[in-house]
């Protein structure tokens, strides 16, 4: 870990890796989900900038962190997401839950 | 212009190997001159495939994936087969998200996702023997890279 992930304030940032898939979400799940406990994480950004792909494996680690961050009144969004990822997260639905922006939003309160 | 060639790839059912079995098959798809985006979809559709067999198949345990290539014209089939588990109700398990591993966060899209990326899904099983996922996706290129 390390260099995938930054803590600000509440909010965590999660630079995925080149490929989000069942191997590398295990590691990135496992991580996280230390970071989210620790540090009273209320935010998760999930930030694609260099990935190009992603399986279901992806959907079930970002609708897990998701499902966990919901429950203690937090929020999950997407950003830098290409073409391709932005395919997958309108197949599997989980675009009408989390938020896709194409960088950090400036104005808002998340960071 | 006869086009056929086939190609199989055997290997540990450990998650590591997701990656390579992906690279390995766009590989030899690269012959059929495909497109960005049907590299893509073959990609994703085979790691559903390779992470069920891994997940599901096996359940974590080390045994052999076996993907079988075969380019016919313009079309490719892949089979993913495994000597795992099985499945009990093939239908139930194909539908959306539906999965028997909720408790790992399995999305349950598995099949859902095949099915989408590809032209055709059928799903071989037995309990106690093992599976046999078989795809096939048309590629729309017609100009062939290597032969002619």
């Amino acid at each position: 870990m390390g260099n995938n992930f930054k803590v600000t304030g509440t909010s965590l940032t999660i630079y995925l890796p080149a490929e989000v898939d069942h191997h590398n979400a295990e590691a990135l799940k496992n991580d996280a989900d230390r970071l989210i406990q620790n540090q009273n994480i209320r935010c998760i950004i999930f930030d694609f900038a260099q990935t190009n792909f992603m399986d279901s494996s992806g959907i079930g680690m970002i609708m897990g962190r998701y499902k966990n961050l919901r429950f203690m009144g937090g929020n999950v969004i997407a950003i830098r997401v290409n073409e391709r990822i932005r395919r997958i997260l309108t197949m599997s639905g989980i675009y009408k839950v989390i938020d896709i922006y194409e960088d950090i939003p400036q104005q808002s309160k998340l960071l | 212009m006869s086009v056929e060639n086939e190609m199989k790839l055997e290997f540990d059912s450990r998650s590591c190997n997701e990656g390579f079995a992906r690279v390995a098959v766009a590989a030899f798809l690269t012959q059929m001159n495909p497109t960005l985006e049907e590299v893509a979809d073959v990609k994703t559709a085979l790691s559903e495939a390779v992470t069920n067999a891994i997940i599901h198949g096996y359940e974590g345990k080390v045994n052999k994936i076996t993907i079988l290539c075969h380019i016919r014209q313009q079309t490719i089939e892949i089979e993913v087969m495994d000597q795992g588990v099985g499945i009990q109700n093939v239908e139930e398990a194909m539908e959306p998200l539906f999965t028997t591993k909720s408790d790992c966060e399995r999305a349950g899209m598995g099949f859902s996702f095949m099915e989408a990326f590809m032209d055709s899904l059928q799903v071989q099983s037995e309990p106690g023997k093992g599976t046999c996922v078989k795809m096939t996706k048309k590629i729309l290129r017609t100009e062939n890279k290597y032969e002619r």
